[in-house]
């Protein structure tokens, strides 16, 4: 390989893997914290959204901070509803992502009268794809050491495997659990707002699955942000490398690759790959 | 709260929604829902097209509510129904000279294995590694897709389309002839499907075991259920049951397997499933019910976004959701 395609290759592997280390990343915490992050697939949608709709009007800065909040905004109903609510995490995931899908239809005929895609928006040009690939990283690196060296990571933990140990200590359960889905929220929708500026517009099911891959990064990461990121950027590669190899690979191995990290979650869910143990109280409501 | 009072109070929230976003638009919730009835129940193609469509929708709800009276939840319906649609679409075809007695029960019997089969995989991560279905089976959603892809282009499809070949008139099930409608026989199946399920989930030694399950897991285990074995042949007959949906789609309408035919249908079918607050005959009203909206949409889209439908489905589930949260202080 020369080291013009490395390049391109390894750049294309940073700008694929901004949504997927981004929503992995908040997918951790939130099930770190024992709430199932079923919903990324709708934050990141939502992010995607917002951030079009930020950009056009404010340029791209606006647009990335206005997806963060879309789905940071996701995640608190979310939260209301799991751990205020006390209703199933999974029931809610399922109907968060089914109204973010049709939500953001209904939304895109309101704002662009058009039930397909977005007016080109002021995005971020393809050299920025580096520099988004590292400052994902660089988030699951403070979120790996703010779970594993900060008060409030050790509380998030508390909560997530033992929340009446954790209540008995003083800690509000509720509380935690909402700012980490809240928290989850935000990372994922800055993820989605990347998948609107890179693209330079917004298109209907933008996030495309990328956020059940996220949850499949988090369980392959055995629900530590560091190596969920990992196995994130890893799922970017592969998905980087069937592009390239497009003209080249045949048919029967390009849907053997697509296939790869949910085939892969399966294995890891199997225990083939050591044990890969969920949060004790992940989907349990106090 | 009774499973009617949680059905009505999600009916009462989606309708609220509904009629905002209606206002929102500019338009008349009043003139928005009598269309949407005018052109559903209110004639004879309309009224055949909810029958068309509620059928996939009543096949994947029993299959949620099997799974969930269990205390399983059963989210791969989309690869299941989609790997039964292939196998009927491939057995069918095969049928050719072959008598309908034989034909038919094959291409089900075909389509319920197939799905079944997807849904063994998540059955066995779960009894013997302790994985969560919900995760598995989203998984083998996104697999299923692929394999299918992968047999279709090896050789499963037609040379250069994305549809199998049709299947033979005496696999075909009978459309009912309904003002020109797709809707076919294979509502009589989904109805028989619902009968049989709430026969033996009410009156059987097995039956009692899965609604043991889903009550107390711990406890059915001490009251003597193979907990293992019940889950996995819980999740088996889950699949099995989405796997028919292509009784509707491939046997009853289109003739054919074709890339997508019949998705969405998994997921809505959770929707029902929590709807009919997981008991079979509950499902038919409930499927009823989305189908008639799904195919409302269309008719309102003169008016409003037929996205809204998407929308109001979601809070039904959410609402539902929300009314079986265990209560301040209940014990869990």
């Amino acid at each position: 390989m020369t080291t013009a395609l490395l390049v391109a290759f390894v750049l294309a592997v940073f700008r694929i893997s901004v949504p997927y280390v981004l929503a992995a990343v908040g997918g951790t915490l939130s099930e770190r914290a024992g709430v199932v992050a079923l919903g990324l697939e709708g934050m990141l949608l939502t992010g995607a959204f917002c951030a079009a709709v930020g950009a056009e009007a404010g340029g791209p800065a606006v647009g990335a901070l206005a997806g963060a909040m879309g789905g940071a905004g996701v995640g608190v109903i979310l939260a209301a509803c799991v751990v205020y609510g006390r209703a199933d995490g999974v029931v809610v995931g399922v109907a968060i992502n089914l109204i973010a899908l049709g939500g953001t239809r209904v939304a895109m005929q309101y704002v662009w009268q058009s039930a397909s895609s977005s007016p080109t928006i002021p995005g971020l040009s393809g050299g920025w794809a580096g520099a988004a690939g590292l400052a994902a990283l660089a988030v699951s690196g403070v979120a790996a050491a703010a779970l594993t060296r900060t008060a409030w990571g050790l509380r998030v933990r508390a909560v997530g495997e033992h929340p009446a140990a954790a209540t008995s200590l003083g800690i509000d359960v509720a509380q935690l659990r909402f700012g980490a889905v809240a928290l989850s929220g935000a990372l994922a929708g800055l993820g989605g707002a990347w998948l609107a500026l890179d693209n330079h517009g917004f298109v209907d099911r933008m996030s495309g699955g990328r956020g059940y891959i996220a949850l499949a990064a988090v369980i392959m990461g055995r629900w530590h942000p560091g190596f969920a990121a990992l196995a994130a950027v890893c799922f970017a590669a592969t998905e980087a490398a069937q592009l390239q190899l497009q003209a080249v690979v045949s048919g029967g191995a390009r849907e053997f690759i697509q296939m790869l990290p949910y085939l892969l979650t399966l294995v890891a869910l199997a225990g083939v790959l050591g044990r890969s143990r969920p949060p004790a109280a992940l989907g349990r409501n106090v | 709260m009774s499973a009617i009072e949680r059905a009505i109070l999600a009916l009462l929230a989606a309708m609220a929604t509904a009629s905002l976003l209606f206002l929102f638009w500019g338009a008349s919730p009043v003139e928005v829902y009598g269309l949407l009835l005018a052109r559903t129940w209110g004639d004879a193609y309309g009224f055949g097209q909810v029958l068309f469509k509620a059928t996939p929708l009543a096949l994947t709800g029993l299959a949620v509510s099997l799974a969930w009276r269990g205390g399983l939840l059963n989210v791969g319906g989309e690869g299941q129904l989609a790997a039964g649609s292939l196998a009927m679409g491939l057995v069918g075809a095969a049928m050719t000279g072959v008598p309908a007695l034989v034909a038919l029960p094959l291409a089900l019997g075909a389509g319920m294995v197939a799905g079944g089969v997807v849904a063994a995989i998540p059955a066995v991560l779960k009894v013997r590694a302790g994985a969560h279905e919900v995760i598995s089976t989203i998984m083998m959603n996104f697999v299923v897709v692929g394999c299918i892809g992968f047999i279709g282009r090896q050789g499963a499809y037609v040379e250069a389309t994305v549809h199998t070949a049709p299947i033979a008139p005496s696999a075909a099930i009978p459309s009912l002839g309904i003002a020109g409608s797709a809707a076919s026989w294979a509502v009589a199946l989904a109805v028989c499907a619902a009968v049989a399920l709430h026969v033996v989930l009410a009156r059987s030694r097995v039956g009692f075991d899965v609604r043991a399950l889903g009550a107390q897991a711990a406890a059915a285990e001490a009251g003597g259920v193979a907990v293992a074995r019940t889950t996995a042949g819980l999740l088996l007959a889950s699949g099995a049951m989405a796997g028919l949906v292509g009784a509707s789609t491939v046997l009853g309408y289109k003739g054919y397997f074709e890339d997508g035919l019949g998705s969405g249908s998994g997921f809505m079918g959770i929707a029902v499933a929590l709807l009919a607050g997981g008991r079979p005959l509950a499902v038919l009203p409930a499927a009823l019910f989305f189908a008639t909206l799904s195919h409302g949409a269309l008719a309102i889209s003169t008016l409003v976004p037929r996205e809204i439908v998407d929308v109001v489905m979601g809070v039904v589930i959410l609402a539902v959701g929300l009314s079986l949260a265990p209560r301040q202080g209940a014990a869990r």
